[in-house]
C-alpha cells in the first residue's frame, strides 16, 4: 500500500508538468486498485473461521486507520498554517490524492468483506451474481482508465446491469438472522462508524478535489471515474441496508434465539440417553430445557416409581408446594393431566386461584408416556396468568415426548445390557453342563456305547454316563433334570457327584437309586425332579441289572429274536418324594442279554420331537427305527436314529434336550 | 398355552385345564391350584378332559403337592386324561402317587371314599 502510495505520489509529481502522458496517474491508481484488491481477497477470504461481527470489526478497523491517517494529514495541515506550501495546488492535489487512495482502500476492504457476508449462505445463482458483478466493475475501471469520454450507447446499460446486480446483492442479509442480540447490537455500532467513515471521507474528497478544480481546469474530480462512484454506491447502499434490516431484527432476535434454544434443548434430551448414566439426567434435562423453553416460573416432574410410589423433581417450587397442588387437584377431583388419565389441560388453570397461598396463576401439565404407558407427568406454573401460549403447549408436548422416547431407549438399552449378561452366563453354564457330560465312555469286549446329546437354545440338563465298578462290572446311567436352563444344569452336576460316589460301591440298582433320592430330596427344590435308569453290566453273568425311576421307558432289542420291546419296569422320579416309603415305588429287575442286543436309552426329548403337525415321534417310531438298524454297530444305529429323528421333524433345532445312548453287545 | 377354568360343585373344586402345560404354563396351574386352597377348599378335581400335552415341569407341580396334600388331608383326584398324557404320569411313577381315575363319576366317588 505504501509502496502504491509512493508511486501515485510519484506519478502526481511528474504528471502535473505538461509532457507526461495523461494515462499515467490513472493507470498507476488502477494498478493500486486491483493489488489492493488482491490483498484483501486473499487476506479476508482466505480466514475460514470468523464470524460476521469479526468481519464488520476488521472494515472498521481499516476505516479507523484510514481515517485516522486523514485527519493526521489535516493535522499536519493545520499546524503548517496559511503557508505558502499549503496553498500551493501541487501540495492540495497531493492530499487529495492521499485521502482517495485511503479512501479507495478502505471501501475495497468494506467490499470484500461484503462478499464475504452476502454469500454467506452460498447459492449457484449468487456467486454467479456477484462474479458478473466483479467483472462489471473491472470492466468499468478499465473503461474509466481508456476511454474517459462517456458513450451512452455502452455506458447506459452496462450502469443498469451494475445498479441491479448490486441492488440484488445487496438484498442478501441471510447473515442477520444468526447474529445474537448482543453481536446485533454490535454490528449496529460498527456499521454506523463505517457510514460515518464514508461520509467523512467523501465529504474531504469531495471538498480538496473542488478546491483543485477550481485553480486547475485540466483537473478530473474522481467523480468522473464511474468505479469509483459505483463502488462507493454499493458500500454505502449494503452499509444501510445492513444496518436497517439488523435494527428491524432487533426485536425478534430474542424469539430467534429462542427458537434456536429449543433446537438445542431438543438435541441434549435425545443425546441424553447416550451420555447419561440414568434415567434421573434425562429427567432433570427435561425439566431445566423445559422451564427455560416457555419461561416458566416454576415446574414439577412427577415420575412413578412403583405402583404407589411416585418422584418428584422440582424446580422453582418446593415439593411441599407442588403436593399441595397436586392434593387439591385429586380432592376437587379436577379431570385435567395430573392424574394422567386425560391429556387435557386446559382450564385447569382457573383452578390455582381457588388454592390458598399459591402464588401461581396458571399451570400446563402434560403426561410422559414410554411404551403407551404413563410413566408420570411434567407441570409447567406461571405467575402471570394465561401464561402459556399454544406455541408454549406445542413446545412441551414435544417435550415430553422426545423424553418418552429418551427414557424408552434409555431402558430399552438397559435390557439389552442385562440380556447381554444373562446370554453370557448361558453360555457359561452351558459349557459347564458340556463339560460334565463324559468325553470318553467305558468299553468292553463284551459291548460298546456311544452316547449323543444336544441341548435346546439354552442349557440342558439332560446327563449320560458310565463309570466301570470292577473287571467285569460297569455302571451305566442317562439322567433328565426337570426344567431347562442354569438350575437344570446345577441338579446335573449333583447327579453326576451322585452317581460317581455311589456308583463305586452299590451294585443294587434298587439301593442306589433309594440312595440317590435320598441325597437329592435335600438338592432339588419343590416341583424339580430327576428322572433317571441305572444299569449294571456284569459281563461274566452275562446280565444287566437296572431300575427305572420315572424315566422314559428302555428300549431293548432282542437280537435272537428279531423284535424291540419297551422295558415299563414301575418307579417313581428322584426327588418326588421325601419319606422311605421312596424305596418302595421302585422296581429293580436283572435280565440276561444274548449277542447282538442292543439296548437304547434315551430322554423325552426324542419321542416328544414333534413334526411341523404337531404330532410327536413317539415310541413306535423309535421302536421301529431300532429295528431297522439293529444290525449295524452302535455308532451306526444312533446316526440312523437320528437321521429318522431329523427326517420327521424337519429341523436340528428341537425344542429340548435330547439324549442317547446305545449299547451294543458283541 | 394353556387355560384353566374353575368351578365350584357341591363343596369341591373343579379345575379344568384345557390346552398344553410347559414349563412357561405350568405357573398357571401352580397358581390354581394355590388359590383354590388359599379359599379354603380341601377336595379338589382336576379334569384332564382337554389337556393335550404336559410337560416334565407340569408334573412337577402335581408332585409338589403331594405330600402337602397329605399332611393336610387334603384331596386330589384327577380324572378323564387322554392315553397319552397318562403315559407321561406313568413313565415318572406319577401314576402310583397321585389319584388318577377315567372319568368325573369315579372322581366323585373317590373323593367321598378317601
Amino acid at each position: 500500500m505504501v509502496f502504491a502510495d509512493a508511486t501515485i505520489l510519484f506519478s502526481d509529481i511528474h504528471g502535473i508538468p505538461p509532457g507526461i502522458p495523461k494515462i499515467l496517474p490513472q493507470v498507476m491508481i488502477d494498478v493500486f486498485i486491483i493489488s489492493l484488491f488482491y490483498y484483501y481477497k486473499f487476506k479476508i477470504e482466505r480466514d475460514e473461521n470468523i464470524s460476521s461481527t469479526d468481519l464488520l470489526w476488521r472494515v472498521f478497523a481499516t476505516g479507523l486507520i484510514v481515517t485516522m491517517v486523514s485527519l493526521g494529514l489535516r493535522l499536519l495541515i493545520f499546524t503548517m498554517g496559511e503557508t505558502k506550501i499549503t496553498g500551493n495546488v501541487i501540495f492540495v492535489y497531493l492530499v487529495y490524492q492521499i485521502n482517495l487512495s485511503l479512501f479507495l482502500g478502505f471501501l475495497l476492504a468494506a467490499l470484500t468483506v461484503w462478499k464475504r457476508l452476502i454469500i454467506y449462505q452460498k447459492s449457484k445463482w449468487l456467486v454467479r451474481a456477484w462474479t458478473v458483478f466483479e467483472l462489471l466493475m473491472f470492466f468499468i475501471l478499465i473503461y474509466d482508465s481508456i476511454g474517459l469520454q462517456k458513450s451512452s450507447w455502452i455506458f447506459t446499460p452496462v450502469n443498469m446491469i451494475l445498479s441491479l446486480t448490486g441492488l440484488y446483492l445487496s438484498a442478501n442479509m441471510k447473515w442477520v438472522a444468526y447474529l445474537n442480540f448482543k453481536q446485533k447490537w454490535t454490528s449496529l455500532l460498527l456499521l454506523l462508524l463505517t457510514v460515518f467513515y464514508i461520509l467523512y471521507f467523501t465529504f474531504t474528497v469531495t471538498t480538496s478535489s473542488q478546491t483543485i478544480a477550481d485553480q486547475s481546469s485540466s483537473f478530473l474530480s474522481f467523480q468522473v471515474h464511474i468505479f469509483n462512484i459505483a463502488l462507493l454506491a454499493f458500500v454505502g447502499l449494503y452499509c444501510i441496508f445492513s444496518f436497517l434490516v439488523i435494527a428491524f431484527n432487533l426485536p425478534t432476535s430474542s424469539a430467534f434465539e429462542q427458537k434456536l434454544e429449543e433446537v438445542v434443548n431438543f438435541q441434549r434430551l435425545s443425546q441424553s440417553i447416550q451420555t447419561e448414566q440414568n434415567e434421573e439426567s434425562v429427567y432433570k434435562i427435561l425439566l431445566e430445557s423445559s422451564v427455560s423453553s416457555v419461561s416458566a416460573d416454576a415446574a414439577w416432574l412427577e415420575i412413578k416409581t412403583s405402583r404407589s410410589e411416585t418422584q418428584m423433581f422440582t424446580k422453582g417450587i418446593t415439593e411441599k408446594e407442588a403436593q399441595a397442588i397436586r392434593l387439591y387437584f385429586k380432592e376437587k377431583n379436577i379431570t385435567g393431566i395430573l392424574n394422567s388419565a386425560q391429556d387435557k389441560t386446559r382450564h385447569i388453570s382457573k383452578h390455582l386461584s381457588a388454592i390458598k397461598g399459591v402464588r401461581f396463576k396458571s399451570i400446563i401439565a402434560f403426561p410422559i408416556y414410554v411404551k403407551g404407558d404413563s410413566i408420570g407427568s411434567i407441570s409447567l406454573l406461571k405467575e402471570l396468568p394465561d401464561g402459556f401460549n399454544k406455541e408454549m403447549t406445542r413446545i412441551i408436548s414435544a417435550f415430553s415426548n422426545q423424553a418418552g422416547i429418551s427414557i424408552e431407549n434409555f431402558r430399552l438399552m438397559e435390557e439389552a445390557l442385562q440380556n447381554e449378561r444373562y446370554k453370557e452366563e448361558l453360555k457359561i453354564a452351558k459349557m459347564v453342563q458340556k463339560s460334565l457330560l463324559p468325553q470318553k465312555l467305558e468299553s468292553d469286549k463284551d459291548f460298546e456305547i456311544t452316547a449323543f446329546s444336544e441341548s435346546a437354545d439354552d442349557v440342558g440338563g439332560d446327563y449320560y454316563d458310565t463309570l466301570r465298578i470292577s473287571e467285569s462290572e460297569v455302571a451305566l446311567i442317562i439322567a433328565d433334570v426337570s426344567g431347562k436352563g442354569t438350575t437344570a444344569a446345577f441338579h446335573m452336576s449333583q447327579m453326576k457327584g451322585i452317581f460317581h460316589s455311589l456308583a463305586q460301591g452299590e451294585r443294587n440298582p434298587h439301593e442306589f437309586m433309594s440312595k440317590a433320592n435320598r441325597a437329592l430330596i435335600f438338592c432339588l427344590e419343590r416341583g424339580s425332579f430327576i428322572s433317571s435308569a441305572y444299569f449294571v453290566v456284569n459281563t461274566v453273568s452275562k446280565a444287566v441289572h437296572y431300575s427305572r425311576a420315572g424315566h422314559c421307558p428302555i428300549l431293548y432289542y432282542h437280537a435272537d429274536e428279531n423284535r424291540t420291546e419297551y422295558l415299563k419296569d414301575k418307579g417313581a422320579a428322584l426327588g418326588m418324594l421325601k419319606g422311605p416309603s421312596y424305596g418302595n415305588m421302585i422296581e429293580s429287575r436283572c435280565l440276561n442279554y444274548n449277542t447282538k442286543d442292543v439296548i437304547v436309552l434315551y430322554t423325552d426329548g426324542i419321542t416328544e420331537a414333534r413334526n411341523n403337525k404337531n404330532e410327536e415321534f413317539g415310541q413306535d417310531r423309535l421302536a421301529v427305527a431300532l429295528q431297522q438298524s439293529a444290525s449295524k454297530s452302535s455308532l451306526e444305529i444312533q446316526e440312523y436314529i437320528i437321521k429318522q429323528l431329523y427326517d420327521f421333524t424337519g429341523t436340528k433345532n428341537i425344542n429340548d434336550d435330547y439324549t442317547t445312548m446305545i449299547i451294543k453287545f458283541a | 398355552m394353556v387355560h384353566i377354568k374353575r368351578l365350584q360343585e357341591e363343596g369341591t373344586d373343579v379345575l379344568a385345564i384345557v390346552g398344553e402345560i410347559d414349563a412357561s404354563s405350568s405357573i398357571d396351574l401352580d397358581l390354581a391350584i394355590a388359590k383354590s386352597l388359599s379359599e379354603g377348599y380341601t377336595k379338589i378335581l382336576v379334569d384332564c378332559s382337554a389337556l393335550e400335552y404336559i410337560s416334565s415341569a407340569g408334573l412337577g407341580v402335581f408332585m409338589s403337592y403331594i405330600e402337602e396334600f397329605k399332611e393336610k388331608n387334603f384331596k386330589m383326584v384327577i380324572f378323564g386324561m387322554k392315553e397319552k398324557v397318562a403315559n407321561t404320569f406313568n413313565i415318572l411313577g406319577l401314576d402310583v402317587l397321585l389319584t388318577i381315575v377315567p372319568t368325573k363319576q369315579e372322581a366323585k366317588k373317590k373323593l367321598s371314599e378317601i
